[in-house]
């Protein structure tokens, strides 16, 4: 995920007045001696909107995550793969419920937040606009995708607000089943016939980019995260993340027998470092902006999901409130 | 989605084992008190994270204000003798 929304511009801020300058210097302090903010304490407003827009696109990326690999739920090639995929599903459908709720503390409803990601006014990571074509894509993402995302998430157990890190602490122990049973599946089939070991590559081949570009745009172009630095929302860059993530995951793959789909991509003896090539921008650029393979599709499965849940929700209020009425009613005519 | 009734909040509070106290883990969005109890097992405990939950309506909760931390707290602060190191006993005497 999913710190791509910390790239996002902010509107400019009107001149503050000298009292709210004050306040910004003493939370920087607070910031700077590494103690949380929590909900009720005071915070500069553009830390709120940071967060909200932060926290809620992170919980619409584990939302929307969960359509991609839902599709092979019922294609699952065995018993046993099928309650973990349902089990990491339902996991990524818990992660969303965390940081909902960690979002709501900035006081915000989660009406709103689920209008936002309905109206497209909000956005979720890039990766989940690309198709889940084979059972391979089902090893690719929980080995690439969750590995990505767990290189972002690890520092954000230790974010400056308090709702946020706790939240990002349950994440993180869920999420490494989810990278290693995704793993799993593409030592399966790397070590399986000719035709898996080539759905294992053809996955690899087309997963590798997507998953470099979760990172989000690489620190030159992204003037935004200055300001997340000193808040200690972010305390490493997209280019130092993706950098951990490709010299963590470049030798696993050597593992597999697979071939990565970057002709450039070599070992920089001097530096330690897995070097690789350019990665295509404007294409990163037209997900975000909504032209996918898949943006249009996701966006109306959750509207629909939404829509054909609403009779649940007036339904489940509906009977609290009769319950509610009935419990009251003897003790009103006792009370008589 | 909008016009729509808000499901209440309610605050999650779970006890990992017999022996430890109920500790806050979340907080949950649900029409009663059965269905919060339902999806708190659902979102809180799909590892065996705890053996008893507890549920509180969010709006039960009396928080006390941070604004008010210094005059609440820091009375405290300089009574140091109310901590055991404040005393000094002679080595001679022991453990005490």
């Amino acid at each position: 995920m999913y710190t791509q929304a910390l790239d996002a511009k902010d509107a400019a801020k009107p001149p503050a007045d000298p009292e709210d300058l004050a306040r910004e210097r003493a939370f920087q302090a607070r910031i700077d001696d590494e103690v949380r903010i929590e909900p009720n304490d005071w915070m500069p407003a553009a830390y709120r909107r940071t967060l909200i827009r932060q926290i809620s696109q992170h919980a619409h990326s584990e939302v929307v995550g969960m359509l991609p690999e839902g599709n092979w739920i019922t294609r699952a090639p065995t018993l046993r793969r099928k309650a973990i995929l349902l089990a990491k599903v339902q996991d990524e459908g818990g992660h969303g419920l965390y940081l909902y709720a960690a979002a709501e503390t900035l006081n915000i409803s989660r009406e709103e937040l689920v209008d936002q990601l309905l109206s497209g006014a909000a956005k979720y990571s890039s990766i989940f606009n690309y198709p889940t074509l084979s059972w391979a894509d089902i090893g690719a993402i929980g080995w690439l995708v969750d590995g990505a995302a767990i290189m972002n998430q690890i520092p954000l157990c230790r974010c400056s607000y308090g709702p946020y890190a706790r939240a990002m602490i349950r994440i993180c122990k869920e999420e490494s089943f989810h990278q290693r049973q995704g793993y799993e599946i593409m030592l399966t089939l790397a070590r399986g016939t000719a035709e898996q070991r080539a759905m294992a590559q053809d996955a690899l081949n087309r997963w590798w980019w997507p998953s470099l570009m979760m990172f989000g745009p690489p620190d030159a172009e992204s003037s935004h995260s200055d300001q997340s630095t000193r808040w200690r929302i972010k305390r490493f860059s997209n280019d130092e993340l993706r950098q951990k993530f490709v010299d963590a995951t470049v030798p696993q793959g050597h593992f597999l027998g697979l071939a990565f789909p970057d002709p450039a991509l070599q070992f920089d003896d001097a530096a330690g470092h897995w070097r690789f090539g350019p990665i295509d921008w404007v294409e990163f650029k037209n997900v975000v902006a909504g032209n996918g393979p898949c943006n249009r599709d996701r966006i109306r499965q959750r509207r629909e999901a939404h829509e054909e849940g609403r009779w649940v929700r007036e339904a489940a209020l509906a009977h609290a409130a009769k319950r509610a009425a009935r419990a009251a009613a003897p003790a009103a005519a006792a009370a008589e | 989605m909008t016009g729509e009734a808000k499901l209440p909040l309610w605050e999650v509070f779970i006890r990992a084992r017999n022996g430890l106290a109920h500790k806050h883990v979340g907080s949950l969005h649900a029409a009663d008190a059965k269905m919060a109890l339902q999806a708190a097992r659902d979102v809180y405990t799909r590892r065996g994270e705890g053996l008893s939950i507890w549920l509180v309506p969010s709006t039960a909760i009396v928080a006390s204000d941070p604004d008010e931390k210094g005059m609440l707290f820091e009375p405290a602060e300089s009574k140091i003798y109310r901590h055991p190191t404040f005393y000094e006993v002679p080595d001679e005497v022991g453990h005490m």
